[in-house]
């Protein structure tokens, strides 16, 4: 009934490489989303189109350019290394980063609607009290935007959780380091007579993904009861 | 002084006003919908740029465009009172109150209790926005904008959303503020009766212009507003003093001029300053003392000047020593009576007819 020690680690190891995921996305996705929604500026559109790619694209391909770019020969990579001694690839970091620029699109969808919702109104009059910028979105737009920003970030949690194809393509499939759920998975499918324990491994994903959902919904309504909406 | 000159285009409108109105005072900002009122709050608060001009604030410069000052709207020191109150519905009336307290600068003129003393927020200081009334949530916005210590309180009809007797709820409030605080307002609106209790200066704004200004004396006989405010609403609007109660009667006595008029009672001390208007429509028109009438109130007076007006009538301006009032009466009546400039009339006015304001800012005075 209990998990055993490999899967728990698959799932522990999914949980965490989506929490590093979401935290590491979501400064960016915040800042882009504000971007594309209050800015009017030269290259929006291809800027839009360019991050809404990886729901258009291949995860495999994802995962191939991250490769390219932050490998430890790869332009972003190897600076990383040598700078910081950072290193990506076959890291559970590098799983986080993959799975982050995989649910980025889904991240700033839910932002920028979020943000679409508060009433410019608001900030002006903020203005005229005496906030400026970064005050006021600090302290008005970013309260009123959170019931979207936490339902984006949960969204982007639980699609990370199940992200497959750019994972193992940048970080491969290392038991305990990049193994999460989802790998597992498909490791117990290609072994024989390993059908119980994908079964087990699947039930796991689609709880977990569930539970995910339901909570992103209860904390929605909850924010919405405290604004009155 | 709270000076504005400015100009701006938006699509096929142009806004072009230019005024000053004398601090502290209400000034308000009347004309018709779509004449420019908000575009000109706007402006003033710094939340539209304009094409040109200058706005100052008792010799403080917040925009001109030629020396290219334009103090962003958080520096203005305006605390804006916007048409849909914007209060910040995730935050407490108490959240609300404090955000712009505690964004003030120096000097502090009111402080929290003070305001929600005077705007009766007290009890409401815990409650969600979402939970207060219509006149409630007007209340909260302009005790957030006071408490923000602004050096100008601009209000944007703050009264158009609320029924009639929220607005008469809530005036007394606004009067307090101009009597109490002394704070400069303008006022913005398209309701007559509002301007006529609140306002001290008048700027009549037409299709993006501003086309008259002045005190609210001289302004209740000037031609462009009986333009906006029609026939029926037009009248002389004096300041008089309470004289004491007549005994007999009831009512209260006000002095005007070198004369008297007789309210229904006011419920105000004697050397109260009273703002009466005297609609035109309202006004009998005579060449002898009249006798035996039901009237109570006669002026006596001389012709000032005889105006034509639309639809064969004629408003005739009459000196009743040292006020100005004003009576509509048919071109007939005027050939009859032989009114022209410098005949002694006596002008009649039925007490049930006037309404007495409470002003203890006295700048309406001609």
């Amino acid at each position: 009934m209990w998990p055993s020690a490999d899967e728990s680690q698959a799932l522990e190891l999914s949980l965490s490489v989506a929490l590093r995921s979401v935290l590491v996305s979501l400064p960016f996705a915040l800042v882009l989303s504000w971007l594309l929604t209050r800015r009017r500026f030269p290259g929006r559109t291809l800027l839009d189109a360019f991050v809404h790619l990886p729901l258009v694209l291949p995860p495999v391909m994802v995962g191939y350019v991250l490769l390219l770019l932050l490998g430890s020969r790869g332009p972003i990579g190897g600076w990383l290394d040598r700078a910081f001694g950072i290193q990506l690839i076959f890291t559970r970091n590098g799983a986080a980063v993959a799975t982050a620029v995989m649910s980025f699109p889904l991240m700033v969808r839910a932002m920028r609607l979020s943000l679409e919702t508060v009433e410019r109104g608001l900030e002006q009059a903020a203005c005229t009290l005496g906030a400026g910028a970064i005050d006021r979105f600090a302290t008005i737009t970013l309260p009123l935007m959170l019931p979207g920003l936490l339902a984006g970030a949960v969204t982007a949690f639980s699609a990370a959780l199940g992200e497959f194809g750019a994972v193992i393509t940048f970080v491969s499939n290392i038991p305990g380091e990049t193994r999460t759920l989802p790998l597992a998975l498909y490791t117990a499918l290609q072994m024989p007579g390993g059908e119980q324990a994908a079964a087990r491994l699947a039930l796991m994903s689609f709880a977990l993904g569930l539970s995910g959902l339901l909570v992103s919904e209860w904390f929605a309504r909850r924010v919405r009861r405290l604004l009155g909406r | 002084m709270f000076a504005v000159d400015v100009r701006k285009r938006r699509g096929t409108f142009e806004l072009d006003a230019r005024f000053g109105s004398p601090t502290p005072g209400v000034v308000a900002l009347f004309g018709r919908s779509g004449s420019g009122k908000s575009t000109l709050v706007h402006i003033v608060a710094g939340l539209l740029d304009a094409d040109a001009g200058r706005v100052m604030i008792d010799g403080r410069l917040l925009l001109d465009t030629e020396t290219g000052v334009n103090v962003p709207p958080q520096r203005r020191r305006i605390g804006v009172v916007f048409q849909d109150a914007r209060l910040f519905p995730h935050l407490s009336v108490g959240g609300n109150l404090n955000y712009g307290r505690k964004r003030a600068a120096p000097p502090f003129f009111v402080t929290l209790d003070a305001v929600a003393d005077l705007l009766g927020l007290t009890s409401l200081m815990d409650r969600r926005t979402h939970q207060l009334s219509g006149g409630e949530v007007k209340r909260v916005a302009i005790g957030r904008a006071l408490l923000s210590q602004p050096s100008l309180l601009l209000l944007d009809e703050p009264l158009s959303a609320l029924d009639a007797s929220r607005r008469g709820e809530l005036l007394p409030y606004l009067e307090s503020l101009r009597d109490e605080l002394a704070i400069p307002m303008a006022y913005v609106s398209h309701d007559f009766d509002e301007v006529l209790r609140l306002a001290t200066h008048l700027v009549l704004l037409d299709r993006g212009r501003t086309v008259a200004e002045g005190n609210l004396a001289a302004m209740s006989l000037n031609p462009e507003l009986r333009a906006i405010i029609g026939a029926d609403a037009v009248g002389a609007i004096i300041e008089g003093t309470v004289l004491g109660t007549d005994a007999a009667s009831g009512l209260t006595r006000v002095g005007i001029g070198r004369g008297e008029l007789k309210l229904e009672s006011q419920g105000a001390a004697a050397g109260t300053k009273l703002r009466i208007q005297l609609l035109a429509r309202d006004l009998i028109v005579a060449t002898s003392a009249p006798r035996d009438l039901s009237v109570r109130n006669v002026l006596e007076g001389t012709v000032h000047t005889v105006a034509e007006d639309s639809g064969g009538s004629d408003l005739v301006t009459i000196d009743v020593g040292g006020a100005l009032i004003m009576a509509r009466i048919t071109h007939a009546a005027t050939r009859e009576l032989g009114l022209a400039p410098g005949r002694r009339t006596w002008v009649l006015v039925k007490s049930v007819a006037l309404r007495g304001h409470v002003n203890r800012s006295t700048q309406a005075g001609a």
